[in-house]
């Protein structure tokens, strides 16, 4: 086999095993569907509950708190779904399917960019369904399409990110529950470090710091700024690049798990 | 232990040399050596059997022939290509049916083998051909485009070995494939596992812990145990070594089964005697011939056996020699 034909066949691969993972969806679009259970509560619940804090001195967001929260909902969904990734590794090994791909000559880059190409598919359906209640219930954005767009981008950014951690801790620990534990942990604090529920400037400082090192307060403030109608590209552009580039090294290191998954079999 | 012949290179489809493999057993334990120093010689176009109970080593093997574990020492190739220098070649040239089922149940069965082959480099149009030939083959068309969780054990075995088989591979691994299923399906796959190495020109490996799977399909055995190969020949070599019958007495108490026991020790024509609670193990060169001449003994001397049975000797007598202790795998499911 020559270097020439090595993009070719993970390229391949990687659209045959996205294909499966899709089909699979489609055969249970509800699994869909419970996962916008979710994020209809904070919109709804969350949001009314905390109708007034746009009221608060130096809430600097101009309209609806729902306004203000879609694109930390949409954030949060794409996190906890992406923490979920790793279980269809573990369905894989307990079917024996990882086993009999192991043994066949697919290419592990392309086994992840599969897995992690199927969670940006699932993180777009919800994110658009996420949007469409937002729109429901009286949101509008001075964004428009391309506001839309970039908040796409970055949800699935931030999903490869976590799905790639996802999967690697999946083929570590190799064990459902544990794979849920260890992503809840990782995964639950972030929002919370984040401007996806409250205004930077409201909370602590110490949170405030914490927040420019999280990769869910790049997407969450990609996303709303884009979502603004006037988005400042210095703001914008190197969270984007970050959470590109972190998506790319995750990737990778996920990959490198294989091998510390088959010295264990 | 029996040796194969010499066979040269080309001949020789799949070559283990003293490959060892532990896996650590937790905190403050030795770790378990799953092989310890297996070596087996397969010729190519035939069907292999590695026999043994679980936990022998059989399914390590496979892992590492088939490249899915590196062992901690020894060589091995398949199909002449070394399994830790060449892997990806490896996975080019073998198909694998694990232990369980493996295909995926929220696909159909055409779908499980149409991306099996796309994987393995087939063209979109091949690798429908060749599916389609493989379901007809198997009795599987009519389910072809059902999804594989509605699927009988025995179908969905059938569609793992056709996954195996997709890319003609030079050599099949079965690993324990009739485990778990009933009866007529295991009749069915072992009529398609015969038909494989003539058919397909396909050596094959197969692993079991079923004496009679071995016995029926394998045109050589290895006897595993704790790692290593223990004997090893055609299932008859295996067999005639024990040479001769196996003739077993039962009684009624265990006086006369004492009193029979020293009687039999003392009897010409008759070897390996074992004593087994209120039974006697046997062997004798003709059985048939035996039997007369040992009642007659018996007869004079006032002890009456509830029972005499003559048998072929099995592979659990093999087993048994070699392995030092009964062979529990044949009980088992």
């Amino acid at each position: 086999m020559t270097a020439a034909v090595l993009p070719g066949r993970f390229v391949r691969h990687s659209g045959y095993l996205t294909v499966r993972s899709v089909r699979a969806l489609i055969r249970q679009p509800w699994y869909v569907a419970v996962t916008l259970v979710q994020p209809i509560v904070w919109l709804l619940l969350f949001g009314q509950l905390f109708k007034s804090v746009v009221h608060i001195p130096g809430f600097a967001a101009s309209g609806s708190y729902l306004e203000f929260i879609t694109p930390g909902v949409i954030m949060m969904t794409s996190l906890f779904s992406a923490g979920w990734a790793g279980t269809v590794y573990i369905e894989d090994m307990n079917r024996g399917v990882m086993d009999r791909l192991l043994a066949s000559p697919v290419s592990r880059g392309a086994m992840m960019v599969a897995t992690l190409a199927y969670q940006s598919i699932v993180t777009v359906i919800q994110s658009l369904a996420v949007f469409a209640i937002a729109y429901a219930c009286g949101a509008r954005f001075g964004g428009g399409v391309s506001g839309v767009v970039v908040t796409l981008v970055a949800a699935s950014l931030l999903t490869v990110v976590f799905a790639a951690l996802s999967n690697a801790v999946a083929l570590l620990v190799r064990q459902q529950d544990a794979l849920i534990g260890i992503s809840q942990f990782l995964s639950l604090p972030l929002p919370f470090l984040s401007s996806a529920l409250i205004a930077a400037v409201l909370s602590p400082p110490w949170v405030r710091h914490v927040a420019n090192y999280n990769p869910v307060d790049w997407a969450v403030v990609v996303s709303r700024q884009a979502l603004s109608g006037a988005p400042d590209v210095g703001v914008v552009a190197p969270r984007l690049a970050a959470l590109a580039g972190l998506a790319v090294v995750m990737g990778w290191v996920a990959t490198r798990a294989f091998g510390a998954y088959q010295r264990s079999v | 232990m029996l040796h194969l012949s010499t066979r040269t290179q080309v001949d020789v489809a799949l070559d283990a040399r003293d490959l060892v493999k532990t896996y650590p057993a937790g905190r403050g334990k030795d770790p378990v050596r799953a092989l310890d120093g297996l070596s087996i010689q397969v010729a190519a176009g035939s069907v292999f059997g590695l026999l043994g109970p679980n936990g022998a080593g059989k399914s390590t093997a496979v892992k590492v022939l088939t490249t899915l574990s590196r062992p901690d020492s020894g060589r091995a190739s398949v199909a002449g290509i070394d399994v830790t220098l060449a892997p990806d070649r490896v996975r080019r040239a073998i198909g694998l049916v694990s232990q369980r089922p493996s295909s995926d149940p929220m696909a159909t069965g055409r779908e499980n083998v149409v991306l099996a082959a796309r994987i393995q480099g087939l063209s979109r149009r091949d690798a429908h051909r060749r599916t389609a030939e493989l379901f007809d083959r198997f009795g599987l068309t009519e389910a072809a485009d059902r999804l594989v969780r509605t699927y009988s054990g025995g179908m969905a075995r059938k569609l793992d070995v056709a996954i195996g088989l997709i890319h003609r591979p030079q050599v099949l691994f079965l690993d324990e494939p009739t485990t778990g299923l009933d009866p007529e399906a295991r009749a069915d796959l072992w009529a398609e596992i015969a038909r494989l190495a003539a058919d397909e020109q396909t050596t094959v490996l197969l692993t079991t812990h079923y004496l009679d799977e071995a016995d029926h399909l394998a045109h050589r055995l290895a006897i595993v145990d704790r790692g290593r190969v223990v004997a090893e020949g055609t299932p008859d070599e295996l067999k005639s070594e024990l040479r001769g019958d196996t003739v077993h007495l039962e009684f009624d108490n265990s006086e006369t089964a004492a009193a029979a026991l020293r009687l039999l020790e003392r009897l010409p024509g008759l070897g390996g005697i074992v004593p087994d609670g209120l039974a006697v193990h046997a062997r004798a060169d003709l059985g048939a011939r035996a039997v007369p001449t040992l009642l007659a003994a018996l007869d004079n001397a006032g002890i009456a056996a509830a029972s005499v049975t003559v048998a072929r000797p099995s592979l659990d007598d093999v087993y048994l020699r070699h392995a030092g202790r009964r062979f529990e795998g044949n009980h088992q499911s």
